[in-house]
Parts: C-alpha cells; sequence; structure tokens
C-alpha cells in the first residue's frame, strides 16, 4: 500500500532561506570590498581572507568539538561575520590580531551565546571593540589610500578625517583651520580616505544597502533613523557654532557612520523586530554617536552606540509590538 | 479603474498553480459505496436518524442537527444503509458516520430537479433561513461554519452589508471560479436570498483579479441589479479570510475576538451562495458540491460536482488516475489544507479541492535556528509576532501567549510559508491556541 505524508498546514514553502539572506549580505558587501582593494591595495585582500577563513574555521571548531552538533557554515552566517569584521579594521592589522579578533567574534560574541540568531550583540562589533580597546595602537594607524593604479607605494599611515578633526578641536583650532588636512567631499563619497577596510566609501556601502531594501534583507527604517538622527543632531550644533563644529555631510559620510547604519546596525539577529522600536533603536544609536563623537574621548563612536542598543533590542521588542489587527477601537455602526 | 483594494496587514504571494481554471465542471456519477460522516460542520456532529438496513433515497434526512452549532445531513445516494460505524474522515481520525450501499439513483420527489432557472423569490426572509437549515447548508470555503447561524445576526445587531467570497485565494482551488462562471445565474440569485435573509441593501462580491473572466461576467450580469457590486481585488493571500476579505471590501476591521456581525458584515462563500439557490429556489438540500482535483503531475486537472460521501478516489481515477510520483494528499489547497491520509476518505460539505503534491514538495525543509529577520510578523494578516508565540506556546508559557493575543491567529499559514529557517511555526501556534482556548474555556466555567 502506498504511503502519504502527513503534515499540518502549509504544504507549500516561499524558497526564502537563511542561506539565501546572509548571501545577499555578501553580494551586498561586494562594492565596498573593492573599493577597499583599490585604495588598500593587496593588503585589504589579506585582511578580509584571513578574516573569512579564521571566523569559519573557529565555528566549525566550536560545532564540531565544544558542541558537538550539526556544522552550518553553509548558512553563510560566518562567512558574513568574518567580512564585517575586516570591513572594520585597519588593512595593515597584523594577522594574529585578526585571527584574536576572529575568535572573539565567534567564539565569544555568537557561539557562547548558542550560535546563529542568539546573540544579543553584533558579533562583528563585539570582536571590534575588542580589538579598539587591547591593540589601540594597532587599531588607530590608518593607512594612507593610494589608488592601486598608481603602483604599490610603501603603505603609509595617518588619521582619519575624524582623528583630525577631533584633535583638531580639542587642541583649539577652527574648522577652517582644520580644513586643508582635510580630503575633499568628493574623496570621501568614493572613499579616498583613512579608515578602516569597508567603511571608507559612501556610495558603495550605499549601493550595497539599496541592494539589500530591495531584497527585503534590510529595512529602511534603521539607517534611516541613525542618518536623520545624526544629520539632525550634528545640524544643530553646527548651526550653533560652525567655526567649531563640522558640518553634518561631514559627520554623515566619515569614519563608521555608513557601514554602521547600513550594514551593523541591521544585524537582523540584534536589531528590533517592529518598526517603531526600529526607529527608536536608529534614533539611540544616531545619538549615542554624536555624543562620544563630540564629547567622548573616542573619536568614532558608532561601534559603541551599536553595541548599546543592540543591548536594548529585547527592551524595545517587548514595548513596541505591531500594529495588531482588529485592535483599533471599533467604527460606529448600527446607527 | 483604479488602485486595486486589498487589506492593509500582511500577506504573502505564493505560486497561483490554477491548472484546473479552464475545466467545466463534470458531473460525477455516485458511488457504489457512500461514507458519510456525521461530523461535517464546525461544532457538535449531526445526530443519526437511520438504522442499519433502512433504505434511503437521495436527498432523504439521515442524521439532524445535534445542538445549535449544527447542521442537518442529507442522504447523498439512494440505497441501503449496511451500518453506522466508526470511519476515517478527512482529519484522518475515525469519527461515526453512515455507510451507504447504493441502489440506482433515486431522488425525493421534493427536489426540483429541472435546469430551468427559478429567479423569482417569493419566500419571506424567515422561510429562507428556515429553508436553509433544513437543507443542512454549511460555508462552502472548508470553514463549514453553519450558514442559517450566521443569518441570524445576534439581538440589537443589524447586517449592512453581504459579502460574498469570490477570493479563492487559495492556490491551485478553481471550485468557486467554475461556479462564478458557470452557475453564475444561480449564484447571484443565491446572493439576493441571503440578501433577503439578512434584509440587506448592499451586497459586494469581492474576486481576486487574477479570475479576471468571472469578473467580467458577473460585472455583466449584475449591472442590472440594485445592490450588488462585483469588486475586483488585488491578489494577496489570505483574503479569503473572513476578516481580510472585510477590510479590504469596506475597509472595516472585525475587532479582535468578535464576529463579523460586530462591523455590520456577514460573509458567505460563492459556494454557499450556489447551495442557497439550490436549497430555497430547488428544494434540494446540500449532497453534492464542485471539488477541484489537481496537482502539477496530475494529467488531468479537474473540477467534479461529487456527491458528498464519494471516496476520494473515484474522483482521483476519474481525472485519470494518481501519478506515480505522488507524496502527499491534502484535503483543500496547500496553505490551509488538510493532508489526508488515504484515498478512501470521502468527500465531505467542506472539501474544495483534493490537491496531490509531488514526493519532492511533500516533505518539509530542515528546519534552521530563527535569525529574528520578523518576516513572520511583517507578513502576519492579523499583526501577531509568530516568533514569540511559538517560543511561547514551546515553553508552556500559555499566559504570554494569551497576552500576545495567540487566539487571533487565523492559522493561514503565511509565517511559516515565509521562514527563512524553515520553522514550523503554525504547528506550534495550533498547539499553543489549542492549550490557551482550553485555559480560557475552563476560566470562563468559574
Amino acid at each position: 500500500m502506498t504511503m502519504f505524508t502527513v503534515s499540518g498546514s502549509p504544504h507549500v514553502h516561499g524558497n526564502e532561506s537563511t542561506g539565501k539572506i546572509m548571501y545577499g549580505v555578501v553580494f551586498a558587501m561586494v562594492p565596498a570590498a573593492l573599493v577597499s582593494v583599490y585604495y588598500f591595495g593587496l593588503d585589504s585582500i589579506r585582511v578580509m581572507l584571513l578574516s573569512i577563513v579564521a571566523c569559519m574555521f573557529f565555528e566549525w571548531l566550536i560545532q564540531k568539538y565544544l558542541i558537538k552538533g550539526p556544522i552550518t557554515l553553509n548558512d553563510g552566517s560566518a562567512l558574513v561575520t568574518g567580512i564585517l569584521l575586516a570591513f572594520n579594521v585597519p588593512t595593515n592589522l597584523p594577522g594574529w590580531i585578526i585571527i584574536i579578533g576572529a575568535l572573539v567574534a565567534i567564539g565569544m560574541a555568537k557561539m557562547s551565546f548558542g550560535g546563529l540568531g542568539k546573540n544579543i550583540f553584533n558579533p562583528a562589533l563585539v570582536a571590534r571593540v575588542f580589538l579598539l580597546i587591547s591593540f589601540p595602537v594597532q587599531m588607530t594607524s590608518w593607512p594612507k589610500p593610494v589608488p592601486i593604479t598608481e603602483g604599490f607605494a610603501d603603505v603609509i599611515t595617518g588619521p582619519t578625517p575624524l582623528a583630525i578633526v577631533k584633535e583638531g578641536l580639542d587642541a583649539g583650532k577652527s574648522m577652517s583651520e582644520l580644513q586643508a588636512d582635510l580630503p575633499a567631499y568628493t574623496d570621501y563619497l568614493i572613499g579616498q580616505m583613512g579608515g578602516s577596510l569597508g567603511e571608507v566609501s559612501a556610495i558603495a556601502l550605499i549601493l550595497g544597502g539599496l541592494f539589500m531594501v530591495w531584497k527585503k534583507i534590510i529595512t529602511w527604517e534603521i539607517p534611516t533613523s541613525i542618518l536623520v538622527t545624526v544629520f539632525v543632531f550634528s545640524g544643530i550644533l553646527w548651526l550653533i557654532d560652525p567655526a567649531y563644529n563640522p558640518d553634518p555631510f561631514f559627520h554623515l559620510i566619515t569614519g563608521g557612520m555608513m557601514l554602521g547604519a547600513i550594514f551593523m546596525a541591521t544585524d537582523m539577529v540584534s536589531s528590533p523586530m517592529t518598526r517603531g522600536g526600529q526607529l527608536v533603536y536608529g534614533f539611540g544609536i544616531g545619538l549615542l554617536t554624536m555624543l562620544i563623537r563630540v564629547w567622548g574621548a573616542y573619536p568614532e563612536g558608532v561601534s559603541f552606540a551599536i553595541l548599546l542598543m543592540n543591548a536594548a533590542t529585547p527592551l524595545l521588542n517587548m514595548g513596541f509590538k505591531p500594529r495588531r489587527f482588529g485592535a483599533k477601537p471599533g467604527i460606529e455602526l448600527n446607527k | 479603474m483604479g488602485i486595486l483594494k486589498t487589506f492593509a496587514l500582511g500577506g504573502v504571494h505564493p505560486e497561483e498553480n490554477k491548472l484546473s481554471a479552464n475545466a467545466a465542471i463534470e458531473t460525477l456519477p455516485p458511488p457504489k459505496q457512500a461514507i458519510v460522516p456525521l461530523g461535517q460542520n464546525l461544532g457538535a456532529p449531526s445526530k443519526p436518524l437511520v438504522k442499519k438496513g433502512d433504505k434511503v433515497k437521495v436527498g432523504q434526512l439521515i442524521a439532524e442537527a445535534g445542538g445549535f452549532i449544527s447542521t442537518n445531513i442529507h442522504s447523498p445516494v439512494s440505497g441501503t444503509v449496511l451500518k453506522i460505524d466508526n470511519v476515517i474522515d478527512g482529519t484522518g481520525f475515525k469519527r461515526p458516520g453512515v455507510v451507504i450501499n447504493v441502489e440506482g439513483d433515486e431522488w425525493d420527489e421534493g427536489i426540483d430537479r429541472s435546469d430551468e432557472i427559478v429567479s423569482d423569490i417569493s419566500l419571506n426572509p424567515q422561510e429562507i433561513v428556515d429553508r436553509i437549515k433544513q437543507a443542512g447548508l454549511v460555508g462552502m470555503g472548508g470553514a463549514t461554519f453553519p450558514t442559517y447561524v450566521k443569518l441570524m445576526p445576534p439581538p440589537g445587531k443589524t447586517a449592512e452589508y453581504l459579502i460574498i467570497n469570490g477570493v479563492e485565494c487559495e492556490p491551485y482551488l478553481t471550485s468557486d471560479h467554475r461556479l462564478m462562471l458557470e452557475k453564475s445565474q444561480e449564484v447571484i440569485i443565491g446572493t439576493r436570498l441571503l440578501m433577503k435573509a439578512l434584509k440587506v441593501e448592499k451586497a459586494i462580491i469581492g474576486i481576486e483579479n487574477n479570475k479576471q473572466d468571472a469578473i467580467n461576467h458577473l460585472s455583466q450580469l449584475t449591472k442590472s441589479i440594485d445592490g450588488i457590486t462585483v469588486m475586483a481585488l488585488k491578489v494577496k493571500y489570505p483574503q479569503g479570510g473572513e476578516k481580510q476579505l472585510i477590510k479590504a471590501a469596506v475597509n472595516r476591521e472585525v475587532p479582535s475576538g468578535k464576529l463579523p456581525i460586530e462591523v455590520g458584515c456577514v460573509v458567505q462563500n460563492v459556494g454557499t451562495a450556489f447551495s442557497v439557490y439550490e436549497a430555497v429556489q430547488k428544494n434540494k438540500p446540500l449532497f453534492e458540491r464542485v471539488v477541484s482535483v489537481t496537482g502539477k503531475d496530475i494529467k488531468k486537472p479537474s473540477n467534479f460536482m461529487a456527491r458528498v460521501g464519494t471516496p476520494i478516489q473515484q474522483l482521483l481515477d476519474a481525472a485519470e488516475g494518481v501519478p506515480e510520483n505522488t507524496g502527499k494528499i491534502i484535503g483543500g489547497g496547500p496553505m490551509m489544507g488538510k493532508a489526508i491520509t488515504s484515498p478512501e476518505v470521502p468527500v465531505v460539505k467542506g472539501t474544495s479541492g483534493i490537491l496531490l503534491m509531488k514526493k519532492e514538495e511533500s516533505s518539509r525543509k530542515t528546519t534552521g535556528p530563527c535569525i529574528r529577520c520578523s518576516r513572520c510578523s511583517t507578513v502576519c494578516p492579523m499583526g501577531l509576532e509568530p516568533y514569540l508565540l511559538t517560543k511561547a506556546s514551546k515553553l508552556g508559557k500559555y499566559d504570554i501567549a494569551e497576552k500576545e493575543m495567540i487566539m487571533d491567529c487565523i492559522e493561514c499559514g503565511s509565517c511559516q510559508f515565509t521562514c527563512p529557517a524553515s520553522i514550523p511555526l503554525l504547528d506550534f501556534l495550533r498547539l499553543g491556541k489549542g492549550k490557551v482556548g482550553h485555559i480560557m474555556r475552563n476560566r470562563n466555567k468559574k
């Protein structure tokens, strides 16, 4: 007698998969990766490969020998963490530091919470902040961008635009005095400035972001609310005193702002689930970033801001519920 | 035509696969043996009125309503009652049913078997409701709620709109589509009867835009009829859900835990409207219905007018057999239908279709961890958070599940359909609903 499968409805599936989402994110990171190879040369490839291999290796190692569960490397999540970690460090970072970063990202921030989907904090960001605090010198020596077309010059390091402004303003200089040391705005947009591997090109990152919004991998709410908050906050400061505050566009396109808003804060696992929660989350990240940038000890605050708001995500999920069908007060009837 | 209307929250768009859309309705001969389950409606099962050895005619009352939310059952065939015993029904459980050995095809004399369309409505509202109750009508879309109950608004509530559900948002199914094309006059008269029974002036026939021929045809026929509008709707699942259809058609939201009458609406399926016509105008009780037999590999996707009690095998044979590669038989559509254990299960009043799935489509994908993408929540037409309700059900936190409104779940399956980790969300939602429902009933008793 023929036996038939019996299972509960629905009997069809929409063909979405975790892998598809993760590889979609990888695809969205390609433009930024290409820009970094263009400006930082082969070092950029070295960092990315090392970070990817190390992240995937640690995930495999932990799943096989510590958890002794299924190996899920092909879901692409370790790959995404690997690339994001590489995006968040300077290209001249020694290999052993990258490997430590990968161990922190996968081992501490992801697997110790139970693996994919269970982590509270964005693994790549935890690793970045860990490295920043542990190896402040190596993590803040930024190679100057030299287009690959101009050959392989000796790597010269220099400060990021944010650091130039922070130190300059702290030393009492005005923005107009600092202007000479800063790249032009067009350079910021295409990525010709000092910074972490994947954060320099605003245009490449925005392209990736648009792709992800189109493919519904991320929502528009998180990046938009972060960027609007930063723009408004810095805009107010700039209007009050343009001599000692960079203009709002400067804050939007320097440092890890775009990378953070588009790729780091939007991580599904560690960001809120509902629109309301996402808007508040984005606002919090924007606000905290600006507080750190303007009044904090570090020139850059995106990573800290995102991690702090990651911690608020469970609360935001509890506080902001989707609009329930039929929850609105009824309409007037039977008049 | 402006922008097509639809419901606001959530929804998905599964592949439509309306393979049998062009197959005209064929009438199947009665089976050799009819198996008539006694529980064919939502609510209490019916009580049998016949015993072993009794002779019955087609249309004869063989079981009466077993409570307020229950219905009469009429014999779909003529012959001798073989036994009243437990039979396997579409749910896979053994439940009481009447088994009749078929002899000839002798109909009850009271039934008007002519093809003539009776369009004059002579009965008053109460008489119409009584006929519908007597004829054992249930919602034909699959939920099988007794029709007459919906036609008796509770005191203090009145209906303003009758909404006829011609959405047929389930992929594959085409029985309502064919009825709208082939029995359009009857459907419209049925609609007028329902309007009269409900004392409403306005009726809307909601049809999704993938059935353009039905929209045009019914629009043409209702042009001169006051009060009946045909409304084309944007294709989106689960628009055939009562609450979603009301939202799409008249932009009203049925409050949580309440019935459509709360917002002045009564929704009836196209198939029900047709049966209302037959019951009231032709004095024919509900003992046969249109069933789509479909599937990607099936040789002849069809729509059959089949007697209740006909084993599904007979329908499959008429559609030129079960393909080799069949892994699953579904009673209903792929989103909300039930998997059937054996082809010996009979057609019942709520069987809108038989769908055969290929072996490779039959098994679920491997489940992964939830990545908190919130797609389940985004597509939920009720604005719920399936991931959270699933977790609450898994952990037995039924108080949380209740607070997060698990009872509002309409079990449409959109969440599970869309989940990238292939988590069986609806399994857990059903479990949680069952438990929470039980807890709530116990609490109300105290």
